[in-house]
């Protein structure tokens, strides 16, 4: 069942992901990446990440790409047009990515010789109760960090995106 | 087989990072090459959720929750980035951004 739900989403995450890039509307690419997102929260649950896959639906398939559509729709972005300018580009691009992906899969294969396999329900310690309380004990100053990026972020934004007053 | 290696979850981060890296070099609509980003953020934290497993420590699930704060921060400031240069360009094209180039 595990294994068919892997292979599942997986194939999901790679399409999904092969669309956002392909596709020539913002709107559509930012559809595929919720695709993207909730399809890794899936994958999160079979890890045994319960915190992290809610933390997936709600912080990144909800609130960050909502402000991605909003601003889609704010900016009226079109379609793009295709430039066609970089010949290398056009040629090389792909065998190089290729080249990347399987270095990436070729240095995983090398530094895990044996992986274990992944069976779910093994790893059962990700839920909301241990990750809180690692989180306010061990890592409590990191996390007042972040609240104080956090805070600048949106200070920051607010700065930025306001409309400038002419005198 | 009953279960899958933890490898290939690590090849599939492997496989939607190079994706993400593509959609960051081949796109020219910026907010398309901000959603390659995320892209590639996401694929990072589904290694160190795998690598926690690995490791049966959550430390690597506190990581994927930073990454996502930084994430989610990134995303607004970037947006109203986007949001500054659309209102003094009028275009979302980078080819068209290049002052700091010249």
């Amino acid at each position: 069942m595990a294994v068919l739900l892997f292979f599942c989403f997986a194939a999901i995450a790679v399409l999904c992901a092969i669309s956002v890039v392909m596709q020539r509307h913002p709107i559509n690419s930012a559809l595929s990446l919720i695709g993207v997102m909730l399809s890794l929260a899936v994958l999160y649950l079979l890890l045994g990440a319960e915190f992290i896959a809610a933390a997936q639906v709600i912080v990144y398939a909800g609130a960050v790409m909502v402000l991605f559509v909003f601003v889609i729709m704010l900016l009226n972005a079109g379609r793009e047009e295709r430039t066609g300018r970089s010949l290398p580009a056009r040629w090389l691009g792909l065998p190089l990515l290729v080249v990347l992906g399987g270095l990436l899969v070729y240095f995983v294969r090398q530094t895990m010789p044996r992986s274990e396999p992944v069976i779910f329900g093994a790893f059962d310690e990700g839920e909301p109760r241990q990750v809180g309380r690692l989180l306010f004990t061990d890592y409590l100053l990191p996390f007042e960090v972040t609240s104080i990026l956090v805070l600048v972020a949106i200070l920051g934004a607010v700065i930025l995106a306001r409309k400038e007053i002419r005198r | 087989m009953s279960a899958v290696p933890l490898a290939w979850y690590l090849a599939l981060s492997a496989v939607l990072f190079s994706i993400g890296v593509a959609g960051f070099l081949f796109r020219r609509n910026l907010i398309t090459i901000f959603m390659s980003i995320e892209l590639m953020l996401n694929a990072v934290n589904l290694s160190f959720v795998a690598f926690s497993y690995q490791l049966r420590q959550i430390d690597g699930h506190i990581f994927a929750l930073f990454v996502m704060v930084v994430a989610a921060a990134e995303a607004a400031v970037g947006l109203a980035i986007i949001l500054a240069i659309f209102r003094n360009r009028g275009t979302l094209q980078v080819d068209e951004v290049s002052s700091l180039k010249h």
